[in-house]
C-alpha cells in the first residue's frame, strides 16, 4: 500500500470573476521512502495540490470539491480539522519557498522549534530544547547550541531554509513535502540543501515530494517524477523515462527549450510557443492542444486522461498522440553535431 | 506592416481611455458607500449651483416671516431670530461650503503635494529642510495653526479658509513624500531614467501618475475635515461674519436661542454632519475603486 | 593595470577600468555621519567588444546587477571609469549624458515593475523617441507599431495597458522600447529570471534575433549559468565585488581556472539523470560573506576548497591573462 494515495483531487477556487480550475482530476501516489518530483510552471497547480492534500487551501474562496487523499489508511479529506492540525507539522511536515515568511520573525528560532516539538511529542522544556539543538546540528547549522537564541532574520537564506527544514523534521515525519525549497537561493546554496535533504531521508526512511519549476534540479533527486500543467498530470514516469523518453508533448517542449550546462552549441532554443491556458477560462479538450505541435483533431473536443504508456507499466501519459519523445530528443541531438 | 497602424489614431488611444473611465466608474458603484456618498456630494453640489432657483427667499432679507417660526409648510426649516427664511440661508450655505472645502483642499493640496514630490524627488538636504519644517508644523493641532493663522490674518471667511488650508499642509506632504520615495525606488523609474527621461518628464509623467490616487482619496475625506475645520472657526466668531449663511456661523448663532428654536441649530449642524460624511464615504469608495490591483 | 581584455582584431565598444560602487552606510536620524561602506563593485575592469554578448554571472548580492547600472551610470560609480566608444560615461553629466543614453539601454528583471503601470504600451514604447525628439505624431506611432511587431507583439495592443499583459509579453515590450532608439549596446539585467520557464527560451531567442539583425552589443547579466552558456560569447564571473574569471565561453565552461567557477558550474543540475549520477560536486562550505567588509586576502579564500596559507595573507590576487585572454584571479593560477 502506498503511503499516500491521492485519487481524482479537484479544487476550485470561486472568485468575484469566475471560478478558478487550480487542480483538475488529480490521481497520483508516492511510497514509502520514495522521493517524488512535481515539475511544473507557475500556475500548473503544484503547489495547490500539495496544499489541497495537506488541506492548507484557503477556504473561502477555495474549496476542495471532490477526490480522496489516502494517508496511513485514513481520507485527509475526511478528517476533523483537529486530527489534520495534529498530522501536519507531525507524520507530514511541508516547506516552503520562503522560508523568512514561514517563520515568525519576532520568535527566537529557539521558541519556535521547541513550541512544535513540545506539541507533537510531549516532552518537557529542557528535552525539547535539547532536541531543538540536535536537530539544528543535524541540519548542519553551525554552533547550534548559540546560534538557536537568534532570531529568523540574523540567519542567511540557507541557512535559514535548513531552520524550517529542522522544524519540519522535528517529529520524525514519514512524508516531507518541499515547495521549490531552493528557488529563492543561490545555485551553490541550492546545492547545498539538496544534499542536506537527499542525507536527511535516508537517515531518516521518510518519503519527500519536491515541488519545483526546475527539470534540471529534478535529474539527481527524485525517484520518480510527475509533469504538471494547467492542474492536471499530463506526465508520470520513473527519473530515467522521463528524461530519456518523455511521451507528452508539454514535457518534451520543456526538455528541448532549456539550455543545459553541458551543451556547447549555440543553437537556437525550441521555445514552447503561446502560453498556458486561462484557468479561469478552461479550455475545452487537452489543455496543451493549443500550443501543441503534435495536436489533431480529437485534442480539442476531449481531454486525455492519465494512462499506462503501453510497454511501460510505470509510465503514464495524458495524451491522445503520445509522441516518440526519444526519437525527437535523438534527433535534434543529432542536428545540433 | 503599416496597414494594422493606420488604424491606430488618437481617438482610438482616446477611446481606450474612456473605456478605462467607464470600467473605473462601473467598479466605484458597485459599493454601496460610494452610492450613499456620491449622492450626497451630487445633492451638495446641484443645490450650491442652483441656489437662486432653489431657495424661495433672499437669504439675509430680514422679516421674511416672524421670528423664531417653527418649521411648515411656507417655512420648511422654521425662520431664525430676525425671521429671515433658514431653508433658504441653509441652500446658500452650501455654496460657502463647497467654497471653503474646495478651496481650503486646494491650498493644502498643492503646496503639500509639491512639498512632497521635491522633497521626494530632489533628496539630500532639499528634503530634510522641508520635511523637518513639515513635522515641526505636524507637531501643531490644526486647530491650533488655523487659530493662529486667523490671529494674524484676522476673522473672515477668506482667511478662515487660508488658515484651514495651511493647516493640513503636512497631511499631503508626508503622503506625497512616502509615495514618492516608493515609487522612485520601483523599476520603470530607472527604465525611464535610462531611457533619458528629463526631471520634468520623471516627476509629473511616471511618479505623480503613479501616486495620484493615495492624494485623490486624502483629498476627497480632506474636503470634509476643511467644512468641519472653517465650521469650528466660524461658529467660533473667527469665520464667517454675521450675516453670512455659513453652516457654522449659523449653528453659532442659533445656540442662544437653542431651548425655544431648536431648529435654526439642529438644521445646520445635521447638514455639515451630512455633508462630513458624504465626502468620508465617497473617500473610501475611491480608494477601493483606485486600488490598482483590482484592475483586471 | 595590465588587465585589460582585449585582443586587437576586434573592437571595443565600453571598456570599464577599476569600476567601484561603494554605498554609504548611515547612521544617525538628523545629523547622518558614514559608518561604513558596501563594497557593491569594488574595482573591476574589462572590455565589451563591439557585437558580442558578454555574460556576466555570480550569486545574488556579488554587484553584478550594480554593474551593470554603474556602466549605464544609473548607479553612479564612487571610482574608476567607463568609456563607451571615445567617451567618458563617468565625466558626462546632464545633457551629454542624456544624449548619450540614445546609444546604450537596459533590459530590467522584472517586467511588472519596469513598465509604468498608468501609461499605455504606446506611450511608453514611444518615450525614448519623445524624450529624444525623434519622432511625433503618426511617425511616432508608426514606429511604435514596427518595434512592436519587431518583438513579436500585436501592433494594435499600444492602447493596453501593462497589466494586461503576461510576463513573457511584458518583457518584450520592456525590449521594444530599449530598441526604440536604435541603440548600440543593451544591458540585460536577468532579463529572463522572472519569466516562466516555457517561455524563456521565447525571449533569449528573440534576443538572439535582434542581435544578428540589429547587430547589438548585450552585457547579459544572469545567475542561471546555463542560460549564459547558452547566449554569451565571453563570460565573466563576479564573486563579492570582484571579477575572478573572465574567458571565452567554451574555455570557460570547458576548462574553468577559478576554485570558485569551478565550484559554480558543478553546483548547477543537468536535466539528464546518467549524467547527473556521474557528476561529483563541489558543495562550498558557508554563506557569501557580507560585501561590507569583505575578507582580507584573497576574498574567496573563506570559502575556497582549495585555499592555502597565501591566500589568507598575501594581498588579493591580481586579474590577469593565464593565456588567449582567459583572465583570472587567483594565486594557484599561473
Amino acid at each position: 500500500m502506498p503511503l499516500l494515495d491521492v485519487k481524482h483531487l479537484q479544487t476550485r477556487f470561486y472568485t468575484g470573476e469566475g471560478v478558478v480550475h487550480a487542480v483538475n482530476d488529480v490521481s497520483f501516489h508516492v511510497n514509502d521512502q520514495e522521493t517524488v518530483g512535481i515539475v511544473g510552471e507557475s500556475g500548473s497547480g503544484k503547489s495547490m495540490t500539495m496544499l489541497s492534500v495537506m488541506r492548507l487551501i484557503p477556504q473561502p474562496p477555495g474549496k476542495i470539491t471532490q477526490g480522496e487523499v489516502m494517508f496511513e489508511g485514513q481520507d485527509l479529506l475526511q478528517l476533523s480539522l483537529p486530527a489534520i492540525r495534529r498530522l501536519r507539522g507531525n507524520r507530514i511536515s511541508m516547506i516552503f519557498q520562503d522560508p523568512m515568511t514561514s517563520l515568525n520573525p519576532v520568535l527566537t528560532v529557539e521558541k519556535q522549534l521547541t513550541e512544535s516539538i513540545r506539541v507533537h511529542m510531549k516532552l518537557d522544556k529542557v528535552a525539547a530544547r535539547d532536541r531543538a539543538i540536535e536537530l539544528l546540528e543535524h541540519v548542519g547549522i553551525p554552533a547550534a547550541r548559540d546560534r538557536i537564541r537568534n532570531y529568523p532574520h540574523q540567519f542567511s537564506g540557507g541557512m535559514r531554509q535548513r531552520v524550517m527544514i529542522a522544524m519540519g523534521l522535528a517529529c520524525d515525519p514519514k512524508l516531507l513535502i518541499a515547495d521549490e525549497p531552493t528557488t529563492a537561493l543561490d545555485v551553490t546554496i541550492q546545492a547545498q540543501i539538496v544534499e542536506l535533504v537527499k542525507r536527511l531521508k535516508e537517515e531518516l526512511n521518510m518519503a519527500v515530494i519536491w515541488i519545483t519549476h526546475d527539470l534540471s534540479l529534478l535529474a539527481s533527486l527524485a525517484d520518480r517524477i510527475l509533469v504538471m500543467y494547467a492542474g492536471q498530470i499530463v506526465e508520470s514516469a520513473p527519473l530515467d523515462q522521463l528524461y530519456a523518453n518523455p511521451r507528452h508533448p508539454y514535457t518534451l517542449g520543456l526538455l528541448q527549450s532549456i539550455p543545459r550546462l553541458d551543451e556547447a552549441q549555440k543553437a537556437e532554443l525550441k521555445p514552447v510557443d503561446g502560453m498556458p491556458p486561462d484557468l479561469m477560462d478552461y479550455p475545452q479538450g487537452c489543455p496543451f492542444a493549443a500550443r501543441c505541435p503534435y495536436v489533431i483533431d480529437r485534442c480539442h473536443t476531449e481531454d486525455p486522461t492519465l494512462e499506462p504508456v503501453s510497454d511501460r507499466p510505470n509510465h503514464a501519459v495524458a495524451c491522445w498522440v503520445k509522441p516518440n519523445g526519444a526519437a525527437v530528443l535523438e534527433t535534434a541531438r543529432a542536428i545540433a553535431h | 506592416m503599416t496597414q494594422p497602424v493606420a488604424t491606430l489614431s488618437n481617438t482610438s488611444i482616446a477611446a481606450a481611455k474612456v473605456k478605462d473611465f467607464g470600467q473605473f466608474l462601473k467598479r466605484l458603484l458597485k459599493s454601496p458607500s460610494a452610492k450613499m456618498g456620491g449622492s450626497i456630494c451630487l445633492v451638495l453640489v446641484v443645490t450650491a449651483i442652483f441656489a437662486p432657483v432653489i431657495a424661495p427667499h433672499d437669504p439675509t432679507e430680514l422679516g421674511v416671516g416672524a421670528a423664531l417660526t417653527p418649521p411648515n409648510s411656507e417655512f420648511w426649516f422654521g425662520t431664525d431670530e430676525f425671521g429671515r427664511d433658514l431653508f433658504s440661508r441653509m441652500v446658500y450655505g452650501s455654496r460657502l461650503t463647497l467654497y471653503v472645502g474646495l478651496i481650503a483642499v486646494g491650498i493644502s493640496m498643492t503646496v503639500g503635494v509639491l512639498t512632497g514630490l521635491v522633497a521626494g524627488y530632489v533628496g539630500g538636504w532639499v528634503e530634510t529642510a522641508l520635511m523637518r519644517a513639515v513635522d515641526v508644523l505636524f507637531s501643531f493641532t490644526e486647530t491650533l495653526i488655523a487659530l493662529a493663522a486667523v490671529a494674524v490674518l484676522g476673522p473672515s471667511l477668506t482667511n478662515a479658509m487660508i488658515a484651514v488650508g495651511i493647516s493640513s499642509i503636512p497631511f499631503y506632504a508626508r503622503i506625497t513624500y512616502g509615495a514618492v520615495l516608493v515609487e522612485k525606488n520601483k523599476e520603470y523609474f530607472k527604465a525611464a531614467q535610462a531611457v533619458g527621461a528629463q526631471h520634468v518628464r520623471l516627476l509629473f509623467r511616471h511618479i505623480l501618475p503613479n501616486i495620484l490616487s493615495p492624494i485623490i482619496v486624502v483629498a476627497t475625506v480632506g474636503v470634509s475635515v476643511a467644512v468641519l475645520s472653517a465650521s469650528a472657526l466660524s461658529f467660533l466668531g473667527l469665520g464667517a461674519q454675521p450675516p453670512s449663511p455659513e453652516w457654522g456661523a449659523m449653528l453659532a448663532a442659533g445656540r442662544d436661542y437653542f431651548k425655544r428654536a431648536p431648529w435654526i441649530t439642529t438644521f445646520p449642524g445635521l447638514a455639515i454632519a451630512i455633508t462630513v460624511l458624504g465626502f468620508n464615504l465617497l473617500g473610501d469608495a475611491l480608494r477601493e475603486a483606485l486600488d490598482p490591483q483590482q484592475r483586471t | 593595470m595590465t588587465t585589460t581584455a582585449t585582443t586587437p582584431q576586434t573592437q571595443t565598444l565600453v571598456r570599464i577600468e577599476d569600476l567601484q560602487v561603494h554605498f554609504p552606510v548611515m547612521q544617525g536620524l538628523i545629523f547622518q555621519r558614514q559608518v561604513g561602506s558596501i563594497k557593491a563593485v569594488d574595482g573591476i575592469t574589462f572590455d565589451v567588444r563591439q557585437g558580442e554578448t558578454l555574460g556576466l554571472v555570480g550569486e545574488s548580492g556579488c554587484g553584478k546587477s550594480t554593474t551593470g547600472k554603474a556602466i549605464l551610470q544609473l548607479e553612479r560609480p564612487t571610482g574608476g571609469k567607463v568609456y563607451f566608444e571615445e567617451t567618458e560615461l563617468t565625466a558626462a553629466k546632464g545633457e551629454s549624458l542624456r544624449q548619450q543614453r540614445r546609444e546604450m539601454q537596459m533590459i530590467f528583471q522584472d517586467p511588472y515593475a519596469s513598465l509604468n503601470p498608468r501609461m499605455t504600451v504606446g506611450s511608453i514604447v514611444g518615450e525614448p523617441l519623445e524624450v529624444h525628439g525623434l519622432a511625433t505624431g503618426k511617425e511616432k506611432r508608426d514606429r511604435v507599431a514596427e518595434l512592436l511587431h519587431i518583438v513579436g507583439l500585436n501592433p494594435k495592443f499600444i492602447t493596453r495597458y501593462p497589466h494586461e499583459f503576461s510576463g513573457g509579453q511584458r518583457q518584450r515590450i520592456v525590449i521594444a522600447r530599449a530598441l526604440a532608439v536604435n541603440p548600440k549596446f543593451i544591458v540585460a539585467d536577468e532579463p529572463i529570471a522572472a519569466l516562466d520557464v516555457s517561455i524563456q527560451a521565447q525571449v533569449v531567442n528573440l534576443m538572439q534575433k535582434l542581435q544578428d539583425e540589429l547587430g547589438l552589443t548585450y552585457l547579459f547579466i544572469a545567475h542561471d549559468l546555463s542560460v549564459v552558456r547558452h547566449i554569451s560569447d565571453r563570460v565573466a564571473v563576479m564573486y563579492l565585488g570582484k571579477v575572478v574569471e573572465l574567458a571565452d565561453r567554451v574555455a570557460l565552461y570547458e576548462n574553468p581556472l577559478h576554485p570558485y567557477t569551478q565550484a559554480l558550474l558543478s553546483a548547477v543540475p543537468i536535466p539528464d539523470p546518467t549524467i547527473e549520477a556521474k557528476r561529483e560536486r563541489i558543495i562550498l562550505e558557508g554563506d557569501v560573506p557580507s560585501p561590507t567588509n569583505p575578507p582580507q586576502g584573497c576574498r574567496f579564500h573563506t570559502r575556497c576548497p582549495v585555499a592555502i596559507e597565501a591566500c589568507r595573507y598575501a594581498p588579493e590576487p591580481e586579474f590577469k591573462d593565464a593565456g588567449d585572454g582567459h583572465f583570472v584571479a587567483c594565486h594557484l593560477v599561473h
